[in-house]
């Protein structure tokens, strides 16, 4: 393993740089894109050469795009702000809802624990429209259409699997002995679980919350099928702003950027828990 | 002090009997599931309906009508291909290529780790942002990817918009979000493989292909089979990429399950065929979820024991 020829060296230095090149390209290439006019995007042959402009993210923010055909409204930041809510919603949702029930699959072997334990696993592998072309009609008639918790409830679909599996790990990673000490002492079950076992699987549920954010925000076929135009997310709204836009391609740059930042951002953050939770906790990195 | 007297109030007031206790926990969650649940059954019924939203009175039990007529459909048996081809060609290209990378980055350096993380910006970015952006390097106009094909001969190249490329286009789309998901969990794998059969094979002067197939790739077997079952079960299930990409067209080259089910649901207003196109996909992912949590369990179990 260790003695490697210079050719092997060269080689593998070479497949390296291929490797980056493949995955990094097109996000270079699109921020890129983002600080160009559609005049220096347009031409021919492509170059790397040109004035840096941030009049796409100035339009886009502002809400207000002027072409010399007409003036036109942009809603993105409205679709942010969505993309914000509904991630944020739901990450709590599933936090109040996940981590007892993970504490209580990971202290207690009762009747039907994992039952339940694997049916919420299970959501995350069938078919997403199976559950939501039944929902639209529902939620017409019991009034959740179009509402910021309709849509927050069906998100636990991605998030409550994610933080009941991941978060169950880290409480049995916890010797039960320190609670059942602190219990002794006298103090309740409640003040036991928030000054003990919280505290020590806190890395690891704020780890899940951050990659189920993650996972809300880059979802798409939930907002497309329930949500309209004005509680959708950036995945859903970008698409509708191509179409809106039209010719616009700086601008629509502009919103991917816009869109895929503030993930990448809190990725990069959480990076060192990134392989348990994309496992749901089958590997740790 | 005061936490001693607020220590013992609890015995006063009502106590849950210890056996229900952790019910209460998981009872939210047990709501949740059983919320999700319903829609789920009446997918089932409504698969076992005649039911078009055009038509509601035309609505009735047909019971397995909508699943016989799937036989003769060729419509149907072009989404199975489509969404069989489609899987089979993306969990292929990303196993492979994955390995390799993995194998390339196993030693930790400082180079290697930060290629690592850098590659997992593909990974965190929606699939169907992904899918915009190479709408855009895929432009006949001023897209990079278009002008690279110019440059090496495929003038005439369109993408995405022509049948014969455009599976390949969603395929590349594909591989670029979830290559990165192989292989860091292979990576892991490799990582946390035992070193005692590396070093006395090389003691033996074993060569490095050999260990590769003979130590390795046996040893790495239940990390492949748990990311490549992974990627299946969603893969097989695509619809961000593929309706970002084209809708499903050009024709019906990209129907694959969950993109025909929408448009039978929304544009043709068919609700008993959608349903029963889902229950079929329902039914493979359901069969596959099986195997993959047999394998996820056991790596689980093993990342536990090493804590």
């Amino acid at each position: 393993m260790t003695h490697q020829s210079p050719l092997e060296r060269l080689l593998r230095g070479l497949a390296l740089v291929l490797v980056v090149c493949f995955f990094i390209f097109p996000i270079l290439w699109i921020v890129l894109m983002s600080f160009q006019t559609n005049e220096t995007i347009l031409r021919s042959p492509p170059s790397v050469v040109f004035r840096p402009t941030v009049s796409n993210y100035a339009a886009i923010i502002s809400g207000h795009l002027d072409s010399n055909v007409a003036s036109m409204g942009i809603e993105f930041m409205r679709n942010l702000m969505n993309s914000v809510i509904l991630s944020a919603g739901s990450v709590a949702l599933s936090l109040v809802l996940g981590v007892p029930a993970a504490y209580a699959f990971a202290r207690h072997k009762f009747r039907g624990s994992e039952d339940i334990a694997f049916t919420l696993l299970s959501f995350r592998f069938a078919p997403p429209l199976l559950v939501l072309l039944p929902l639209t009609l529902y939620f017409q008639q019991i009034g959740l259409a179009d509402t910021y918790l309709g849509l927050i409830w069906v998100y636990q679909l991605i998030c409550l699997p994610l933080i009941l599996w991941i978060v169950r790990g880290y409480f049995e990673d916890i010797s039960p002995d320190i609670e059942h000490a602190y219990r002794i002492a006298g103090h309740s079950w409640f003040s036991t679980f928030c000054r003990i076992s919280l505290p020590l699987a806190g890395p690891g549920i704020a780890a899940a919350a951050l990659l189920a954010f993650i996972f809300a925000w880059n979802n798409f076929v939930f907002a497309l099928v329930l949500a309209s135009a004005d509680k959708q997310p950036v995945t859903v709204g970008a698409l509708a702003f191509v179409t809106a836009s039209g010719i616009q391609y700086g601008q629509i740059a502009a919103a991917v950027v816009l869109s895929i930042l503030p993930v990448l951002a809190l990725a990069l953050y959480a990076q060192r828990y990134l392989v348990e939770g994309l496992s749901l906790g089958a590997v740790k990195g | 002090m005061a936490d001693m007297t607020a220590a013992r109030t609890p015995s006063r007031r009502f106590r849950v009997p210890p056996a229900l206790f952790p019910y209460l926990l998981s009872m939210p969650a047990l709501l949740v599931c059983i919320g999700i649940l319903v829609p789920f059954f009446t997918a089932v019924f409504y698969s076992l309906q005649r039911y078009r939203l055009s038509q509601p009175w035309n609505r009735a039990m047909n019971w397995g009508e909508n699943y016989l007529d799937f036989l003769t459909d060729p419509s149907f048996w072009n989404t199975l291909e489509v969404s069989l081809l489609y899987a089979a060609l993306t969990v292929g290209i990303e196993l492979a290529l994955g390995l390799g990378i993995a194998l390339l980055l196993q030693k930790r350096t400082r180079v290697n780790n930060f290629v690592s993380i850098m590659l997992l910006m593909p990974l965190m970015t929606a699939p169907a942002l992904a899918a915009l952006m190479f709408k855009l390097m895929t432009n006949p106009n001023f897209g990079i990817l278009s002008y690279f094909a110019q440059a090496i001969g495929f003038g005439d190249m369109r993408w995405g918009a022509d049948p014969s490329t455009a599976l390949l286009t969603v395929v590349l789309v594909d591989v670029w979000v979830y290559t990165p998901f192989i292989m860091i969990l292979l990576l892991a794998g490799l990582r946390s493989l035992p070193t005692q059969p590396f070093e006395a094979a090389a003691l033996d002067n074993v060569p490095r292909l050999q260990q590769f197939w003979r130590i390795t790739l046996p040893m790495l077997t239940p990390y492949l089979l748990t990311a490549a079952l992974f990627r299946l079960l969603d893969s097989i299930q695509q619809f961000d990429i593929i309706y970002a990409m084209t809708q499903g067209g050009p024709g019906d080259t990209l129907m694959v399950f969950q993109v025909e089910a929408y448009l039978t649901f929304f544009q043709s207003t068919n609700v008993g065929r959608s349903a029963a196109l889902l229950i079929i996909l329902w039914a493979i992912t359901f069969f596959l979820s099986n195997v993959f949590i047999k394998n996820w369990l056991r790596l689980r179990e093993r990342a536990r024991g090493e804590a």
